[in-house]
């Protein structure tokens, strides 16, 4: 399949983090599932509710059983002292009877109660959950939402990238400009220099200025030579001078290069 | 397999169903590709109304990723062409 459906599918799909399909918006299906939540802990706390009634109509109900239980025994006692043991008798039976009852539903009324405590107990800890649900959901929501806004501002940006490619070019344009320039003032300097090319400037030498300096630049040298070797035939008492003093200065020349290594240390 | 119709919501179809879609959407593309509007129109039309038709709707409650994806019913060939271009329903 290549149609229009599998191929919107697949770019959905591809795109699923930043299509932002109003229908598939988290944030929605967050608010969703915490209103499920909700509606388990209400019949869980409605639970707790119908446990408890059930409870207190066992609680009447022994009461009553109770009551009719002390009844008879009274009835028995008052029987027996008026010598009708009979009467005694057949009162005490039924209480007998009524004990059973008694005890049967006191059963009953502990399960109930234990049914009780476990619920609530579900009750609250679901609670937790959802409460602690319902602050990571805003978070996620917030998550999202500034997610979205990043995404607007990339869109933004990529928008603007392009035209700081623009300039990146120009940039780099001047930037062979001036190396291309560069290079043929040199070649034009080394061309110059040979000869080749005239310098219309009237900067460069003709070639017997050129030989007029260099024998003027030889006598430089010789003159050069000349003062040197003078200083040395006559300069050994001038340099052990030199090297006097620098003993003496020694201990103060010393001391700048200690600093930093104390500095490090 | 489960199609939405975009701005309208899921619905649920039988595989079976699909082959025949698949032509009407082959078809979609054909239009699209050659600009014949009229003809868009015509078969998105068609289309809709056969996923409608043979698909049962999924509630607005129900969280299921679509399989395959339809256009809005208002949708312009101008607007699909830019969905399916290289840079997808949002570029970058």
């Amino acid at each position: 399949m290549s149609g229009v459906m599998k191929r919107m599918g697949m770019i959905f799909r591809a795109k699923a983090n930043k299509a932002l399909d109003r229908a598939e918006d988290p944030r929605e299906t967050l608010d969703y599932s915490y209103q499920k939540q909700l509606e388990l802990l209400q019949k869980v706390r409605r639970g707790v509710a119908d446990v408890a009634t059930s409870r207190k109509r066992l609680e009447l109900q022994l009461n009553q059983l109770q009551g009719q239980s002390s009844k008879l025994e009274d009835q028995g006692r008052k029987a027996l002292a008026l010598g009708r043991e009979d009467l005694a008798r057949e009162a005490l039976s039924r209480r007998a009877a009524l004990q059973q009852q008694v005890t049967d539903l006191e059963t009953q009324h502990q399960t109930l109660q234990g049914e009780e405590e476990k619920l609530t107990l579900a009750a609250q800890r679901l609670q937790a959950k959802v409460d602690a649900f319902r602050t990571k959901k805003e978070t996620i929501k917030a998550t999202y939402t500034a997610a979205q806004a990043q995404t607007r501002i990339g869109e933004a940006f990529s928008g603007i990238s392009e035209e700081m490619g623009d300039v990146g070019m120009a940039i780099q344009r001047a930037e062979d400009k001036t190396a291309q320039l560069q290079a043929r003032a040199g070649a034009i300097d080394e061309l110059l220099a040979s000869g080749a090319l005239d310098d219309s400037s009237g900067l460069a030498k003709d070639d017997i200025q050129s030989e007029l300096d260099r024998l003027s630049g030889g006598t430089d040298v010789e003159l050069e030579l000349q003062r040197m070797k003078q200083e040395l035939a006559g300069g050994s008492s001038a340099s052990q001078q030199a090297i006097e003093g620098g003993q003496g200065q020694q201990p103060q020349q010393a001391q700048p290069t200690d600093t930093p290594r104390f500095d490090k240390q | 397999m489960i199609v939405r119709i975009m701005g309208e919501g899921q619905a649920k179809l039988a595989d079976s169903h699909i082959a025949e879609l698949n032509k009407l959407d082959d078809e979609l593309l054909a239009e699209m590709e050659t600009g014949d509007e009229e003809g868009f129109r015509r078969t998105l039309g068609a289309l809709l109304d056969a996923v409608r038709r043979l698909g049962e709707p999924l509630p607005d409650d129900s969280l299921e990723p679509s399989e395959l994806i339809l256009p809005s019913p208002d949708a312009t060939l101008e607007e699909v062409r830019a969905m399916l271009s290289d840079d997808g329903l949002i570029p970058g």
